[in-house]
């Protein structure tokens, strides 16, 4: 495990930024540490600044570590990490985190950026037996859908409030996990993604009978 | 344009303010003088400053208190209060006489993003952040506060996801030029937020409270997924490199679970990552929430298990239950409130 107490920012290099939805980023820059997916890494644009969390979404054998995000635009770091340019100089932690990744035959239930850890843990070989329950907007907000759907086939479950077609459920994942009557009690759900999303899913599986001792939830703060 | 309350902001962001419409930064300690010792909420009575000083500041801003909106009393005397702060949004702090101590809990954010599963705040999501007058009104609106003894930072929120705000109502509550408390008046309860630990600890005097319930970290993710961000051992490393051996106090949480965290071995573990560190234990019984699959170890495993744990040589305590006819728990209040509102609207 690394040390995260500290929190100490190192300096790395910008390598690509790409603008993969409306809003919604992806950054690649030079690692040079090991990680097990699903861990995070502490991002500042200065070395003095107030750092940010971010879950890794890239495999463990890539040479980049790459992360997600969408643009907050009251927020102070996503609108200026938005208009970085390749060659630029970024500042990030050691990866620290304990979110791992298993073989298992777990269940990843995300919302929106979510996904990111899931990205990490499917790049990184670990997407046998996998079930992904991610939820968005529109087509556009799933994010690495084509990998998803090359990996996972049906175990890929798409809920949208807007889309309709046969990759999608059409509503909310809550509601999705209200009306499922497959929800095995067997497996481990890891879930990513704002309190109130994990707070409600998290209820949801309980109410289903699933032991809150295999909910395993990663909260965006 | 909505004006900026100035309530709530330190000397130096007051000697900024009043330098940027022209004045003499020296006036700002008779702002402060107005608004935290005598706790005076109109430009108008501050009589010592220039009446050009007065409309400057009433052109920019205003001053002012909130008042409770509700308050629900114990049969012990316990009290809790609630504030409104913005549509919908309401905070909670509980009042809590008890003999020559007076105790207030405040909130430091509208709601909670750490999703304990133990908690009803968690389970209204996350509204917003206070501000340092929004912190300092629970107190100073408090129609006990001249009988306050001490505050502790235990209601709605996690106060290092809020840290500058909360620093910053530290410092009004400690300094000289605000209410002149001691720092052991004060405690903060976190779930362990390190990098705000870190800077609270290095930048206060204040006593520091850490929600732990569990000793092992496998155990204490499934119920606090902090937990999965900044590990317990790390926690503890960092309380290590700071001294707790004078008057300054650092405490663990504790809530006891029935069959989840009340067993021999958790009073074992315990015992072992606590070495070394000059703390005590308070124990908590669970008030049950909503939908929770938890429930509240008994009277008697809560005494066993204080017992195990002095034996070992810890100081433990068992928190006594106030409020219980009006508490149910923290959260619950502000989360009927909001939806009352909402419904009223729709």
């Amino acid at each position: 495990m690394n040390d995260s107490s500290k929190l100490t920012l190192y300096k790395t290099i910008i390598n690509r930024v790409e603008e993969i939805t409306p809003d919604v980023f992806v950054l690649s820059f030079s690692r040079t540490e090991e990680f097990s997916p699903g861990q995070m890494l502490a991002v500042a644009l200065q070395p003095k600044d107030q750092a940010r969390l971010y879950s890794i979404a890239s495999g463990n054998k890539e040479n980049d570590y790459r992360i997600l995000f969408n643009i907050q635009h009251q927020g102070y770091l996503t609108p200026r990490l938005s208009k970085v340019n390749v060659g630029d100089e970024l500042y990030v932690s050691k990866p620290f985190g304990s979110f791992y990744g298993t073989l298992m035959a777990d269940c990843w239930i995300a919302a929106g950026t979510g996904i990111a850890p899931f990205i990490s843990m499917m790049e990184s070989g670990l997407g046998e037996q996998k079930k992904l329950i991610h939820g968005g907007r529109a087509e556009n907000s799933f994010y690495y859908a084509e990998l998803f759907e090359s990996k996972l086939k049906e175990n890929y479950i798409r809920c949208s409030s807007l889309q309709t077609g046969e990759h999608y459920y059409h509503g909310r994942i809550t509601a999705f996990l209200k009306q499922s009557n497959e929800l095995s009690t067997k497996r481990n759900y890891y879930i990513c993604g704002s309190s109130e999303f994990v707070v409600d899913v998290r209820d949801i599986l309980i109410e289903k009978g699933v032991p809150y001792t295999q909910i395993i939830a990663e909260i965006y703060f | 344009m909505e004006k900026e309350n100035l309530f709530g902001k330190t000397l130096s962001e007051l000697q900024e303010i009043v330098y940027e419409l022209g004045f003499q930064k020296y006036v700002a300690k008779q702002l402060t003088d107005w608004m935290y010792k005598k706790r005076v909420a109109s430009f108008d009575l501050m009589l010592n400053l220039s009446k050009s000083l007065r409309l400057s500041l009433q052109e920019k801003y205003e001053l002012h208190f909130t008042n409770y909106s509700n308050v629900q009393e114990s049969v012990d005397g316990t009290k809790k209060y609630l504030f409104p702060v913005k549509k919908y949004q309401f905070i909670e702090a509980a009042y809590i006489p008890e003999n020559e101590r007076a105790t207030l809990c405040v909130s430091s954010q509208v709601g909670c993003k750490m999703g304990c599963l133990f908690c009803m705040t968690g389970k209204q999501g996350f509204q917003g952040n206070l501000s340092s007058g929004e912190i300092l009104n629970q107190i100073f609106s408090l129609p006990e506060f001249e009988k306050l003894t001490n505050v502790v930072y235990m209601g709605m929120g996690e106060p290092f996801d809020n840290l500058d705000e909360v620093l910053k109502s530290i410092e009004i509550l400690t300094s000289d030029y605000g209410l002149a408390w001691s720092p052991k008046r004060i405690t903060v309860s976190t779930i362990g937020i390190l990098p705000g630990m870190k800077k609270y600890l290095e930048n206060t005097k204040a006593h520091l409270a850490v929600s732990m319930h569990n000793p092992f970290e496998n155990e204490r993710k499934m119920m606090m997924p902090i937990e999965n961000v900044y590990h317990l051992p790390k926690i503890l490393d960092e309380i290590r490199q700071h001294d707790f051996s004078g008057q300054r106090r650092v405490s663990f949480e504790y809530i006891l679970f029935k069959g989840v965290n009340d067993q021999q071995r958790h009073i074992n573990e315990l015992a072992r990552i606590l070495n070394g560190i000059k703390c005590r234990i308070n124990l908590i019984r669970f008030h049950p929430i909503p939908e929770t699959p938890l429930e509240s170890s008994s009277h008697e495993t809560i005494l066993q298990f204080q017992n195990a744990l002095k034996r070992k040589g810890i100081v433990t305590t068992i928190r006594a239950s106030r409020g219980e006819d009006i508490f149910a728990a923290c959260g619950l209040l502000s989360t009927k409130e909001m939806v009352k509102k909402q419904n009223e609207e729709y």
